[in-house]
């Protein structure tokens, strides 16, 4: 197995605050790597410079692609992280284009593959070009992961009058239009019910099988330890622990963590309670 | 809002309104006792104080009176079902109010015996449809809120007057230059104004369109200053001109017609309706090519568009560039109709104007917006007489349509593709842009 994502000795500092220190890790290609952690660890703030929406204060964050050239995202401006290293993600607190119906939320995540059909647009304009064919090939896969995610019925309404589970599943199915090979999912199961978590895992294991690696922030242990093949454990901004699922389930560290040493704790979210 | 329940009894209801419209009975009076109640007089050693209370009373009951049909209006408007009608009803009168407009459009100038005048206030309402259309794209579309618009219509205006004065440039070689010119500038400004959001983006761009009529007011030696460029060339038809002594070369005698100034102002429309549509066109092609939707999506949410690769500046560049490009080749038009321009053309208040205008439509829509240039810029022309009060009538229908429709008159999103029959959007689910 070879590796896909390597962070080294990144540091994000907020003035004062160091939201991240020192913290090294790799996922490798074709697992799905959990970040877990109490709230305030600093996991999404790991995304956002993974995802370029942070620069990082210190630290490398580097894509190793499948004929072994490698990829600096941490130098990269942030809309070619996802367009150049093909890194795609979610946000904790949903962000689809609202007034935009579904099937065009997907047919604005093909925009750069798009985009380069048209001609400088100004072919396109004209109707001129292979245009329409690249489209039609874009609706082909977005209705591929409509499908997938079970909107399909709901693809002519807008994104905002989803109910709250399908917007999830919306953006997830928004990031896959982009064709990553590495996707980070920020807290996909929050406000899910069970049977809504079910299916997402069933979701993130067919993604996995597709090809695409998974990087995935979760507080639902039930969904982190079933599908997880690596987990990484923050707290204070400092990894605690990593290793294996069963591993990280008997580690004293990451126990006394979550109960907490009478700071910060977050009882919901015990990696030993929820099997 | 009101908080009106069915249940509410009839005494209840009619307290609130008692007390609701005896409020604004004593700010009108306030407010009107100064402007209506007082009057100054001219006198043979100077001025004196005159009283109007008639007309005071008279005012202050109109003020209280429709503060009450408001209320009762927004109490039946509690009935939600009624708004969702309604908002289907206007959509479906969309579709015939397309083609009769358009008809009309194309049909004006043909009317037999029809006044110069109207010919030429066609012309006027159409130019502003075109610059409406035009930041429709930057404001409706891509949720910039730009007030300097005025700036691309001034250099397009502009380019074709200096280069016509210095180096005999006709029409027709100048418009593409105009838009061009325009475009060039378009993407100038937006390169370093563009990092800014929201308000700040829009306090900016009005700066930029100061900034542009000043540098024009005070080059003198270049753009004649306040005196403006004069003797610049009407357009020509396939290198007929419009010359009214008629002869040889010009559009008369090739015609063997009597010449008319009206064979112009015709040819002006036509000129300024063409270059409408072709705006409307070519916003209508963007919307669907992944360069519109891109504009959309970045008014939706700019960090969800950057997550998936799009480059955040270069779109908004190029949604400053096409509406400024179309700025220009309206201004190009300005020029050529006016024979003369002066910076006085270009003040704020254009800005301003264009902006209600696509305020008023209905940011993104391309109906409202040529609904709002004819009500905004026909109506009061129409009414030359009561032309002192233009600037109370805009107020006025800016306030209406804040209580009434606040997203504009056509508020609905078309969906730019769709697998089965495209379902309108409503307002409430479509953001209006940071920035
Ligand atoms: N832009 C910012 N500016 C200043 N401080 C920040 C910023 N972003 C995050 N922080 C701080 O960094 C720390 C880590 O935040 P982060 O959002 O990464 O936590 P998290 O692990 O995702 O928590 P949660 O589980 O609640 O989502 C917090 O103390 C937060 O206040
Ligand atoms: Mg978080």
């Amino acid at each position: 197995m070879t590796c896909l994502l390597e962070v080294s000795n990144l540091v994000m500092r907020f003035g004062g605050l160091t939201a991240v220190s020192r913290l090294s890790f790799t996922a490798m290609r074709g697992d799905i790597t959990a970040v877990i952690g109490p709230n305030g660890a600093g996991k999404t703030t790991v995304f956002n410079c993974i995802t370029g929406f942070y620069r990082p204060s210190e630290g490398e964050i580097i894509i190793h692609r499948e004929d072994q050239s490698t990829l600096a995202l941490h130098r990269l401006p942030g809309f070619a992280i996802a367009k150049r290293g093909r890194v795609a993600r979610t946000f904790q607190n949903i962000r689809l284009f609202g007034g935009m119906t579904v099937l065009e939320n997907l047919m604005v995540a093909q925009h750069n593959r798009l985009q380069a059909a048209t001609g400088f647009t100004l072919l396109a304009v004209l109707g001129l070009g292979r245009y329409r064919h690249v489209e039609a090939e874009a609706v082909e896969r977005a209705k591929y992961w409509l499908e997938a995610t079970g909107l399909t019925d709901r693809a002519d309404e807008p994104a905002a009058s989803l109910p709250y589970g399908a917007q999830r599943r919306l953006e997830i199915a928004r990031a896959m239009c982009t064709d990553p090979v590495l996707l980070c999912l920020d807290e996909p199961a929050a406000g899910l019910n069970p049977r809504e978590s079910e299916e997402l895992n069933a979701l993130l294991l067919k993604i996995r099988a597709a090809g695409c690696s998974l990087l995935l922030i979760e507080h639902d242990m039930g969904v982190v330890m079933k599908i997880s093949d690596h987990i990484i454990v923050l707290d204070h901004g400092k990894k605690i622990a990593d290793g294996a699922p069963a591993d990280i389930r008997t580690n004293p560290a990451v126990i006394s963590a979550y109960l907490g040493d009478g700071d910060d704790d977050d009882e919901d979210a015990v990696p030993v309670a929820a099997q | 809002m009101s908080d009106a329940v069915p249940a509410v009894s009839g005494r209840d209801t009619l307290i609130r309104y008692l007390r609701d419209a005896g409020g604004v009975g004593i700010l009108a009076l306030a407010i009107f006792v100064p402007f209506i109640g007082l009057r100054l007089h001219g006198h043979m050693n100077g001025l004196a104080l005159g009283y109007r209370p008639k007309l005071l009373a008279i005012g202050v009951v109109l003020a209280v009176l429709a503060r009450v049909l408001v209320l009762i209006w927004q109490d039946r408007r509690v009935h939600q079902g009624r708004a969702a009608w309604r908002a289907a009803r206007i959509a479906s009168a969309g579709k015939y109010v397309t083609p009769l407009l358009l008809g009309f459009a194309v049909l004006l100038p043909l009317v037999p015996g029809i006044a110069n005048f109207y010919i030429d206030l066609g012309v006027l309402v159409m130019t502003y449809v075109m610059l409406g259309w035009g930041l429709n794209i930057v404001v409706g579309l891509a949720g910039l809120l730009d007030l300097g618009y005025v700036a691309f219509y001034a250099v397009g205006a502009y380019s074709f007057a200096l280069l016509a004065h210095y180096y005999h440039f006709t029409f027709w070689e100048c418009l593409p230059l105009s838009g061009l010119f325009a475009a060039l500038w378009g993407v100038c400004l937006g390169f370093p104004v563009l990092r800014l959001r929201g308000d700040y983006l829009a306090i900016v761009t009005l700066a930029f369109g100061e900034i542009i009529r000043l540098v024009i007011t005070n080059w003198i030696s270049l753009t004649g200053g306040p005196n403006g460029i004069y003797n610049i060339p009407h357009p020509t038809f396939f290198g007929l001109n419009f010359n009214l002594g008629g002869g040889a070369g010009t559009f008369s005698g090739f015609f063997g017609i009597d010449p008319d100034p009206k064979q112009l102002t015709t040819y002006l429309y036509y000129i300024i309706f063409f270059l409408a549509l072709l705006t409307n066109w070519v916003t209508l092609r963007l919307r669907r090519l992944p360069m519109g939707r891109a504009w959309e999506a970045l008014r939706e949410d700019e960090i969800a568009c950057r997550s998936l690769g799009i480059n955040v500046r270069n779109t908004k560049l190029t949604a400053f560039a096409i509406g400024a490009m179309f700025g220009g080749f309206a201004g190009c038009f300005f020029a050529t109709r006016q024979n003369f321009i002066s910076p006085d053309s270009f003040t704020f208040i254009e800005s301003a104007t264009v902006l209600a205008i696509v305020v008023l439509g209905g940011a993104g829509s391309q109906l409202g917006v040529a609904l709002a240039a004819v009500v905004m810029i026909g109506i009061p022309a129409l009414l030359q007489d009561l032309s002192i009060y233009r600037m109370l009538f805009f107020g006025l229908a800016l306030v209406i349509m804040m209580v009434v429709r606040p997203r504009g008159f056509v508020s609905t999103r078309t969906p730019s593709i769709a697998l089965g029959r495209r379902k309108l959007i409503s307002s409430e689910l479509i953001s209006e842009g940071h920035g």
